[in-house]
């Protein structure tokens, strides 16, 4: 966190991090610059950088025992094409202009409510959601607001587009300090609430029957889980685009480190999806200086080799064999 | 401790699946569902665990209703074991069976000492120590089975519901899951495959045709030839085991189609359910 902080393209030592960190805590700020850099600038692009690496990581391994599948992440069941139709209609054609800087926010998590609600009531079949429902009715609906998105931007003008594309790639660049509060409590709060779910999650990973005859009601649980880990998901897309394959890989890597028992997988996920996600956002905006990469290139690129390398060592832990 | 179906009835997506199933499992005996597939018996069992939600009819334990309490104190009463599967993502033996714990367990609560004894005791108790760090998936079916079961005593629930537990497994593990199973002295009530491994360990039968019980009782009252025409279909005989004297099926080729042997070696076939 603090090397997030002090490395950038004015460099600050440990030391000078901390010590304006302790001014501000303790009420009276400084006015240097290397203040306004760590204060205004990266300390709260780096918050926000560990938040939605938490989140992305625990939804991610929620999602993968909600639906049984190792593929899935928390963009699977359709949240964030629904939240890119909503940012893309923001950015192109200035909807909720009157909102300001929270246009974005919002229009992604309307866009994001929706497609939750969309996959919710298609995928249901009486009481329950099953799991392949769930990821057909999340791969369906995903396609069809992603042409959605296309067709948006088609008609959109260039310049707009541009941003639109940016903002797809995902990035912690416009973290400002009255954006932070809300998505973080939010984020906080649902990752406490999952942390708590550990020993049901274990049962339900064993398969609904067996979690039935443990005592979960099951229906509830993976009502609560799609609903809980599609919010997560929304909030993450709107304060920073889409930052793939966080969500997919960190909880893979985290379950080869300490096994599947989803008691240490959350915790031990969210404290490594949350540096994972800095030390990207901190080769984002360094590699290519003064230039910033989004950061989904950067998280694709470091996660995929660590992934192949750990499933090549330890084979045996991942697919059903008889 | 003991379980009861009264008029049980249960429905999926709109269609009666069984009807009117009532059954009593006394103290600590192990009763077996007989049937053929599809017959509604692993639909009975889960009616009893919560799968699915009877469209009629009352599932009482000691005379309580058992789907009136909350599933976790139901959970603590009733274990299951069913077929055995494959984990998407691997716990090892003794992470499986600690999840047994589950319904003794709030949400910040950790694993005790008393939890670890626990499962340490269920693991020796199916012979699995050597195998308690191994993942669970890289076990044979057997010994997969083996692990459910241990999951279950951990559960400490004095019932167990079995649906076919000895599927796809050898006859050696068939024997010793079933041998294990009713070394444990509770009450059990089990959807098995197999009549005449059935009729060596349980102490009654149910036979199920068509979601309905066609008879039940003691193994050698209910598993005859005719019963077994009456509920498969097909025609078997039915001898006396050697050493138990329970009724033994041995399955008889179709009289359409001869056998290959030549009619000399043909012993005469004695009259359909006169077997044992």
């Amino acid at each position: 966190m603090i090397m997030g902080v002090a490395i950038g393209s004015v460099s600050l030592s440990p030391g000078a991090v901390w010590g304006v960190i302790v001014d501000h805590l303790a009420g009276h700020p400084g006015n240097s610059v290397a203040d306004a850099i760590v204060w205004e600038i990266r300390l709260p692009r780096v918050l926000l950088a560990a938040v939605v690496g938490a989140a992305l990581t625990t939804a991610g391994t929620v999602v993968q025992v909600l639906v049984r599948n190792a593929l899935a992440d928390p963009f699977l069941l359709g949240v964030s094409s629904g939240a890119s139709v909503g940012a893309t209609a923001v950015l192109l054609f200035g909807a909720f202009a009157s909102l300001g800087f929270w246009a974005i926010s919002v229009g992604s998590v309307l866009g994001a409510l929706g497609a939750m609600a969309a996959v919710f009531l298609v995928s249901r079949q009486g009481p329950t959601l099953s799991p392949t429902q769930l990821i057909l009715c999340g791969v369906v609906l995903s396609a069809l607001f992603e042409s959605v998105t296309s067709f948006l931007i088609f008609r959109g003008n260039p310049q707009a587009t541009q941003s639109v594309l940016f903002w797809l790639l995902g990035s912690f660049g416009l973290a400002t300090w009255p954006q932070l509060p809300i998505p973080a409590i939010a984020l906080g709060v649902a990752i406490g609430y999952l942390l708590t779910l550990g020993r049901s999650l274990n049962a339900l990973a064993m398969g609904s029957e067996p979690a039935a005859a443990l005592g979960t009601d099951v229906h509830q649980l993976r009502r609560n889980l799609f609903i809980i880990t599609s919010l997560m998901a929304g909030v993450a897309v709107a304060v920073s685009g889409i930052i793939g394959f966080v969500g997919l890989v960190v909880p893979h890597i985290v379950r080869l480190m300490v096994g599947s028992d989803h008691r240490r997988v959350l915790p031990v996920g969210a404290v490594f999806g949350a540096s994972f996600m800095v030390l990207g956002d901190l080769l984002a905006r360094t590699i290519v200086a003064p230039q910033e990469m989004p950061i989904g290139v950067i998280t694709a690129f470091i996660g995929a080799p660590t992934l192949i390398i750990l499933i090549r060592r330890r084979p045996y832990l991942y697919g059903a064999r008889g | 401790m003991s379980l009861e179906l009264q008029d049980l009835s249960v429905d999926i997506a709109g269609r009666r699946i069984v009807s009117d199933i009532s059954l009593t499992v006394p103290d600590g005996s192990f009763a077996g569902l007989l049937g053929p597939n599809g017959s509604g018996k692993s639909t009975i069992l889960k009616a009893i665990y919560r799968v699915h939600r009877p469209a009629a009819g009352r599932v009482l334990l000691d005379d309580a209703d058992l789907l009136s309490l909350r599933p976790k104190d139901a959970a603590r009463r009733v274990a299951v074991v069913a077929q055995e599967f494959a984990l998407e993502f691997d716990f090892t033996v003794v992470e499986m069976v600690m999840i047994g714990r589950t319904p003794h367990k709030r949400a910040f609560d950790r694993d005790g000492e008393a939890d670890r004894a626990i499962v340490d005791q269920a693991i020796e108790r199916v012979g699995c120590q050597d195998l308690a760090h191994r993942g669970f998936n890289t076990l044979s079916g057997g010994e997969k089975q083996r692990v459910l079961i241990a999951q279950a005593i951990a559960q400490e629930a004095d019932h167990l519901i079995l649906d076919e537990p000895t599927n796809h497994l050898d006859i050696r593990y068939q024997v010793e899951i079933l041998e294990l199973v009713s070394a444990l002295g509770i009450t059990v009530l089990a959807a098995i495959h197999d009549l005449s491994l059935a009729a060596l360990f349980c102490d009654t039968v149910h036979l199920i045709a068509d979601g309905r019980i066609i008879a039940g009782g003691p193994p050698e009252s209910v598993i005859t030839a005719g019963s077994v025409r009456d509920a498969y279909g097909t025609d078997v005989l039915v001898i006396s085991h050697p050493e138990t004297g329970t009724p033994h099926l041995i399955p008889r080729r179709s009289r359409s189609t001869p056998a290959p042997s030549s009619p000399a070696a043909h012993p005469p076939v004695p009259p359909a359910g006169t077997g044992y």
